[in-house]
Parts: C-alpha cells; structure tokens; sequence
C-alpha cells in the first residue's frame, strides 16, 4: 500500500503565545516547534499498515525553512520519504488555499490512501483532509481511529460523539483524518535518526505547484479571549489556597 | 440571493440542541444584516420533525429528502445540499459544528470556491469592532472562533460569496420564542446510489459502561499536567475525599492511563455537576464544551494563562502537586 501523510508543525503544546505587531499572527520569533499532534497518530497509522501489509510510507508537509526538522523526525519514525512544499506564506493561507498545495503535491503520487490528522493544535480548523478528498476526487472519511484492509478496500473505525463508534467501508484510493489515541505513539530510535539522514527530501516550492488564489475567508485580528466569568484567584502556600477554597465551595458556592 | 438558510441535523429522530442554537445564531445575522432566516432539514421522512420545527421562528422551512438522506454519508449530504444551495443562492449557509458537519461541511464550501468558518462562537458587526475602520466590506460581519487550542481567539471576514459558517456547541442561546408556522416545502434532490462511495455501519458503544459521569454530582477530572499515570493515585485521593467521581480530558485516555468511559469533552462524556474540580487541565475547546454547564468550576493550574481560567469560578495558579495533596487534607478536615 502507498499511504501517503500530510503533517503540519505547528507551536510546541507549552510554548508561549504572543501576538505580533501585525495583530493578524504570533509571534514565531523564538518559538519551539513539534509535530501537530493528531498528524503524529496519522503517521503511527501509515507506518503500522506499511508492516502488516508492505508499501511505501510518504510525508508531504507545506511551510518555510524550519518544517525541515519536523520532516526528519517523521522519517526518522519510519517514512520512507518526504516532499517539503516550500512556502513562507502559510499563515496567508485559507484552509483551500493549503488543500490546493497538498492537493497538486499529492496527485501525481496517486497513493492508495491519503492520511492527514484530525485538525492542527493551533489553527484547529479540522478541513484539510475533508477539502482534500474533494480536490482529490476521492472518498474520505474522518475521525478515525484504526483501519483494516478489507478485499473491497478498507475498513475503518470512526468516532461519533458521545463516546459512540461507527464502521464505514470504503474503496480505495481514500483519504482519511486521524483522531488522537487510536494507538501508541513509537519514538524515533536512534537507528532511525541515522537513516533518516540518507532518506530523500524532495522540495517544491508553492509557485511551481501553481496556487495563489487570494484567500476567501480571511483572519483579521487576533486577541486573547473575553473571559466568561471572573474567576476568584485564590493566592497564598498551597495550604492556605486549598483551605480558603473549601471556606468558599462551603459557604459561598455552597456546593460542599 | 435568498438571506439565510439554516441547516438543521436529525438524530435518532430529533432535532438536537445544537441545530436550534444554530438557528438562534442565524437569527443573530438576520437581525444584523436585515436578511430572512430559513431552515432547511435532509433526511428521509422527516414529516413530524418537519410539523415541530416549522413552528419555529422561520421564514421558510424545507425538508430535503430522499431516501439515500436516511443514513449519513458525506457524499450523499454534499450532493443534495450542493443542489439546494446552488437553486436558493443564499447569502449565508449556518450550521451546527457537530461531528456530522465536520465531516461534509468544508468538501459543500470548496464545491462553491469557499472555506467554512467552523466552530464559531460570536457574530459580531464589522465596524463596531473596528470604529476607525473605513473599508468598504464595513457592514460585513466578523466570526470569531478560538485558535492555538482556545489560548487566542480570531476574528474572520468573508471576503464575498456564499458564505459557509458552523457554530459551537452552547455559543448562541436558543431562541425560546415561537410564532406562527411556516409553510413546509419539500424538494427532492437527485442522488444515484451509485454516487455513494462509503459504507457505513450502525452505531456501536466501545465498552460496557461502569460509571455514570453524566448524573455525578461531583467530578474531580484531570489532565495532561499530571504527567506521569504513577501521579493519578494524588488526585484519587481528592476524589475519594470530595465523594467524587474521577474523569480525565482526552490526553489521559488517549495515552491509556483511564478508560475512555472516564472521558469529558465533545468526544466524551458531556457532564453537569454541582462541582467541577479541574486538576492540570488547559481547558481547549474540545474539554470546555463537555463540561461548561457545571454549576460551579474549580480549576488548579500551574499556567496563569490557561483557557480553563476562563470558565472557572475559583482557582489555584500553582503545583497541582503540591496544591492537590493540600486541598485533599482541607476537605477531609472539613467533613469530619
């Protein structure tokens, strides 16, 4: 099977956030970086079905200069190869402006299935493999948590709401989003980080794949969020916060 | 164009609480921009659905229906409203950002060249926001929705075209008030069996349910700052003290540490207690709608800047490590 799987790096979990002078983005000055995580169980996903069934595993990832190291720490889990699409711009993108990339990087890999995750830890927009399928003409489905060959195609677990579950078949070839904790994450071992080394990283660059369109829905202005209620911050040691909380939760929640 | 066209979601032969605040979300724009507000329901025999929700405060009221609208494909719901929305040319298409309209929501949009604002949680006027603003999309509204996991929020602008939104669960309060009825229409849309590509099977539960978070007076639920599985037993302890059940945001089941049926957020369980005591939990979007309509919310965090702050009524900026342990012995000493 040839899977290939869209990543994104995106602002490590504890990074601190700060607004830029534009108002429009953060700051990416000093920022640290990590591998989103439900595209980390995308990957996970690829590389499990590539043992049981052979294949090729292929990481295709859009941004600048620094998605490099991102790159190498998923072919350092086990991908075979990569495509970097080069762009500076990516935060100028709409969610179809990015599908558009990975879309025309994708198509003529034509792989029997298309792997992205759930949705990036900053954007969180969660359209990517959905816009995906639909440029790539393909079938998808999305909040997956395993997948199984079948004769006809495959087999897949999607998550419902409510802690419900579904079965959906499809034919391939296929795209499918990745929900978090389907299986357990593999670190890169240091073997894998020395082949990493030799594996090919193809580069492309934005304007050779042919997609400027300005973007439909534009992200004017970013602030940090209105507070919904005014949080009574309880300060001293741990002793004394814990016991002021109780007096509060006693008698003036009065849910104790 | 035709003003605003409200698409509603049947489940197990309701419709649910999101679609009538994704109504109310509608009304919000059609009383901003002076636009009549529309609903619109795929599915198969929908007709008592139809008779309820058509007493509603709408203009127009559609049921798309075909028999191929019964169970939920994506290919299905994208055709047939593709079709609709290509006849009515609406101004605005709103939707409940359910799991369902994830899965189709932004495949529709790109059909038309557009992006879906997903997961919305205000509407607000243009100009009001930007008083000095002088462009002449004023009057155009904004979006907001949450970014970097609900530590910012942004403001969106439609740039022209169909414009494609879905809102958040609890965001935009129902609209109680009801009037006369609307006439229901029903159209039919054209889909070929053939042009279904996936299978899907009916629902299932994971596993036999032991406890019952949903009517637990008391949770005490943890997060990702208790790092390590061997540090749950600290925040046991508080549970056991308060009398209360344990529940955990989704990194915690995810990394296998408590079973998914311990599970709060949209993936989750969605919990009211009378005490919601949140250890080491950040507080994304994706927690917060499980549990905001707990009466009261305590959070513990080491972040000052954490979401969870938000929501909260009380909090402790600190060590759960050490807070947790303190707070424990405070509650044992104050039941005694």
């Amino acid at each position: 099977m040839k899977i290939i799987v869209a990543i994104k790096q995106v602002p490590e979990r504890d990074a601190q956030v700060h607004i830029n002078s534009t108002g429009k983005w953060i700051e990416e000055g000093d920022m640290q970086w990590a591998l989103n995580e439900s595209d980390a169980y995308a990957l996970e996903e690829a590389l499990q079905l590539k043992e049981k069934h052979g294949g090729e595993v292929i990481v295709v990832s859009a941004g600048p200069e620094r998605v490099g190291s991102t790159i190498r720490e998923a072919l350092a889990k086990g991908a075979d190869r990569a495509i970097h699409i080069d762009c500076d711009d990516l935060d100028q993108l709409d969610a179809l402006g990015v599908a558009r990339l990975l879309s025309a990087a994708i198509a003529p890999e034509s792989p029997d299935l298309t792997l992205t995750g759930l949705q990036s830890d900053d954007l969180g927009y969660g359209q990517t493999g959905v816009i995906l399928a639909e440029l790539l003409g393909l079938p998808h489905a999305s909040l997956i948590l395993h997948v199984e060959k079948t004769e006809a195609g495959i087999a897949v677990k999607r998550e419902l709401e409510e802690g419900w579950f579904q079965t959906i078949e499809l034919p391939l070839p296929a795209v499918l989003t990745i929900q978090s904790g389907g299986n357990k994450l593999r670190y890169a071992t240091l073997m894998g980080i020395k082949k990493a080394k030799t594996k090919e990283i193809r580069r492309i660059t934005s304007q050779e794949l042919g997609s400027a369109a300005a973007p439909v829905v534009v992200l004017d202005r970013v602030f940090a969020p209105q507070k919904q209620k005014s949080t009574q911050i309880l300060g001293g040691s741990p002793k004394e916060a814990a016991a002021a909380l109780v007096e509060k939760l006693k008698f003036e929640a009065r849910v104790l | 164009m035709s003003g605003i066209w409200v698409v509603l979601e049947e489940r197990n032969g309701r419709i649910g609480r999101m679609s009538w605040e994704a109504l109310a979300a509608g009304h919000t724009l059609g009383e901003h921009l002076n636009l009549p507000v529309q609903a619109v329901l795929p599915g198969a025999q929908t007709d008592s659905l139809a008779a309820e929700a058509a007493t509603k405060k709408v203009a127009r009221f559609v049921r798309l229906e075909h028999a191929s609208l019964a169970t939920y494909t994506s290919d299905a719901f994208t055709l047939a409203l593709e079709q609709f929305i290509r006849a009515e040319q609406p101004d605005y298409v709103v939707f409940p950002h359910t799991y369902q309209v994830r899965d189709y929501a932004p495949a529709l949009a790109a059909r038309f060249g557009q992006v879906l604002i997903g997961d919305v949680t205000g509407i607000g006027a243009g100009p009001l926001l930007h008083p000095t603003d002088k462009d002449p999309s004023a009057g155009t509204p904004v979006f907001v929705r949450q970014l970097m996991q609900g530590r910012l929020s942004g403001e969106y602008r439609p740039s022209g075209g169909i414009c494609f939104v879905s809102v958040q669960s609890g965001a935009f309060r129902t609209d109680q008030t009801e009037s006369v009825s609307a006439t229901v229409e029903t159209l039919t849309p054209k889909i070929e069996a053939a042009q279904i590509r996936t299978k899907p099977g009916p629902p299932f539960r994971g596993s036999a349910q032991t406890v019952d978070l949903g009517s637990a007076q008391f949770i005490v639920s943890v997060g990702r700052g208790i790092k390590e599985a061997e540090n749950l037993p600290i925040v046991q302890e508080l549970a056991t003290a308060l009398g209360a059940e344990l529940a955990a945001s989704r990194p915690i089941c995810d990394s296998g540490w408590l079973p998914i049926e311990r599970q709060v957020g949209s993936s989750g369980h969605t919990v009211s207690p009378k005490l919601y005591l949140a250890v080491g939990i950040s507080g994304a979007i994706q927690h917060l709608v499980g549990m905001k309509g707990s009466q009261c919310v305590v959070a513990i965090n080491r972040d000052p800047d954490a979401p969870i702050f938000e929501i909260a009524d009380y909090g402790i900026v600190g060590d759960l490590f050490e807070v947790v342990p303190a707070l424990s012995e405070a509650v044992k000493a104050a039941k005694q």
